[in-house]
């Protein structure tokens, strides 16, 4: 069947999550560190909306743009939290998730052959969504002594002629690297010298923990060159709503929402009612959980050190990204051994690409009780790993 | 230190079951300091020891539990506090608290049986001089209890293993 498959779908490799998913999954009593989402469920508050949504009949379709109410809501929010207006009639689109945005995004924006930068390690999606929109990604590495924060001049090194979009996705998955103020206005300045659209993915943007979150579409020139996207999976814990959102200039959010029509139409209306309760009334939930989330951070860089792994503190998300240089093994035998050994899963760091070797992704969304429990793990099996190989990549 | 920003007493209401070997680590202090600001704060009267959250509508708990709205006649010079003080020592009294409204003490009581709980109201409590009246709600079913959801099915953790 395989001639069948288009040849930049048959060409995309499998997430390197995949095959690590299918081991773990089969084990039993294994704390996982490997899971990209909150371990809250969805605050009663915003679930009890969506019920109530649904006992008021409704079941229908939404505006192709989402409920006018709901993008009032971000509107006001996004104004509120990152100092930038949008207009809730032309310049918001309510997708399904950050990543149908992305994928609108690059189809709306890319044509053949047109090239997009981005930072690595980074999302598993980014390099197939560009290669899905028949646009070339250009990873730019970000590095561990540099907190995996961007830089303007890596940038500068990577850009070739035929650069048109710049994906940054800050606080970041899997790294949780940010960038100050400095930094990103210097980025901010290479995308307007380079006349580059930025698609900013600030899903993690609520989880920072030691600076405030500034968006780079508050930037001189930005706002009309970047698309802000968002959602409400991380801060609000409602990654099974499949919930997202993208602002930006009428034009550029009137091409998304051409593609958005014919593929998707609308976001699920229960999702669009619940993301306005969450809106409205969230902040409170929001607070809560980052209190934990920063807690759990310290705990885990201050115990993965003390065991020998070096990691920085993340300045967001809810990942530490230390590196297992120190064992002698590569991280995919790190990540292997310590599941077999220990019955702990972290994801190997190239998983998120070819510079997350090296590397592997903890994440601490989880109870107090399982890291304390995953780090005395950890610290066992670093202290005892000899090397044994992985499974060959396939 | 402001009671509210004590990371022990944060930790103690976010999840309560840490042992105090993990708090120090969650809090990043040494356990004698997590045992300090626990010391301190019993101290303070804030935090007033540990009990076991348990669902008491259970048949095999053998407990019957009422709620008790009561009615008392404020003293010139001490208000409801003497006579709420004295209601609050039987053993049979988990709880009691003044209200604002149409009565002014609500008492939670525990007894073995039925029996026993409407003894405690008709020959301890209504007879106390100065209760003026008693108005007595019996406990049928929890449906959360310190926090604690009970009765709906149990909730299972079903996130992915490994997720992106």
């Amino acid at each position: 069947m395989k001639r069948f498959i288009a040849r930049h779908v048959a060409s995309l490799p499998k997430s390197g999550i995949r095959d690590f998913f299918e081991i773990v999954s089969k084990m039993k009593d294994v704390i996982s560190l490997g899971i990209g989402e909150p371990d809250f469920d969805t605050p009663w508050h915003i679930r009890e909306s969506a019920i109530y949504a649904l006992e008021k009949g409704k079941t229908h379709y939404t505006s192709n743009l989402g409920l006018l109410e709901l993008r009032r809501a971000i509107s006001e929010y996004v104004e509120q939290h990152y100092a930038v207006t949008y207009r809730p009639d032309d310049e918001i689109l309510v997708t399904v998730g950050v990543s149908e945005a992305i994928d609108l995004a690059l189809r709306a924006l890319i044509n053949p052959g047109d090239k997009v930068l981005y930072h690595q390690p980074c999302y598993v999606s980014y390099h197939p969504s560009v290669a899905l929109a028949h646009g070339v990604g250009i990873a730019v590495p970000t590095r561990a002594d540099d907190g995996f924060a961007l830089n303007a001049a890596d940038l500068q090194r990577a850009w070739q002629p035929g650069c048109k979009v710049l994906m940054i996705n800050l606080p970041c998955n899997p790294t949780g690297g940010t960038c100050d103020r400095a930094r990103l206005a210097e980025i901010a300045r290479f995308a307007v010298e380079k006349d580059l659209i930025v698609l900013s993915d600030e899903i993690y943007s609520e989880l920072v923990y030691d600076h405030a979150h500034t968006s780079i579409t508050a930037f001189p020139g930005m706002r009309e060159r970047t698309i802000f996207l968002h959602g409400f999976s991380k801060a609000f814990a409602m990654t099974g709503f499949r919930i997202g959102y993208a602002c930006g200039p009428a034009e550029l959010i009137d091409a998304m929402m051409k593609v958005h029509q014919y593929s998707m139409l609308c976001a699920p209306i229960l999702s669009q009612e619940a993301a306005i309760e969450a809106l409205r009334h969230g902040a409170d939930g929001v607070k809560t959980m980052r209190d934990q989330y920063h807690r759990r951070r310290d705990l885990v860089v201050s115990r993965l050190n003390a065991a020998g792994l070096a990691c920085r503190p993340p300045g967001g998300a809810f990942y530490v990204f230390p590196s297992v240089a120190s064992t002698g093994l590569g991280e995919r035998d790190f990540a292997y051994g310590l599941l077999e050994a220990q019955k702990v899963a972290v994801v190997p760091g190239t998983a998120f690409g070819e510079n997350g070797r090296g590397f592997v992704r903890a994440s601490f969304a989880t109870g107090y009780d399982q890291l304390v429990e995953a780090c005395d793990r950890i610290e066992r099996f670093v202290n005892t790993a000899t090397p044994c190989s992985a499974p060959s990549s396939s | 230190m402001d009671a509210l920003m004590n990371p022990v007493l944060k930790l103690l209401i976010e999840g309560g079951h840490l042992t105090t070997a993990q708090m120090a680590q969650v809090a990043g202090i040494p356990e004698a300091e997590v045992a300090g600001h626990l010391e301190q704060l019993k101290k303070d009267g804030v935090f007033l020891g540990w009990r076991p959250v348990l669902d008491l509508s259970r048949e095999s708990a053998a407990a019957v539990r009422a709620v008790i709205e009561v009615k008392i006649t404020p003293e010139r010079g001490g208000g409801f506090n003497r006579l709420a003080d004295r209601l609050s020592r039987f053993d049979e009294v988990e709880s009691c608290y003044l209200m604002s409204g149409s009565y002014d003490l609500l008492i939670f009581v525990t007894g073995p049986s039925l029996q026993k709980v409407a003894g405690f109201v008709s020959e301890k409590l209504s007879t106390l001089e100065g209760v003026l009246s008693t108005s007595t709600h019996f406990m049928l079913r929890s449906y959360k209890e310190g926090s604690f959801l009970i009765g709906g099915p149990a909730q299972e953790v079903d996130r992915l293993k490994v997720s992106p």
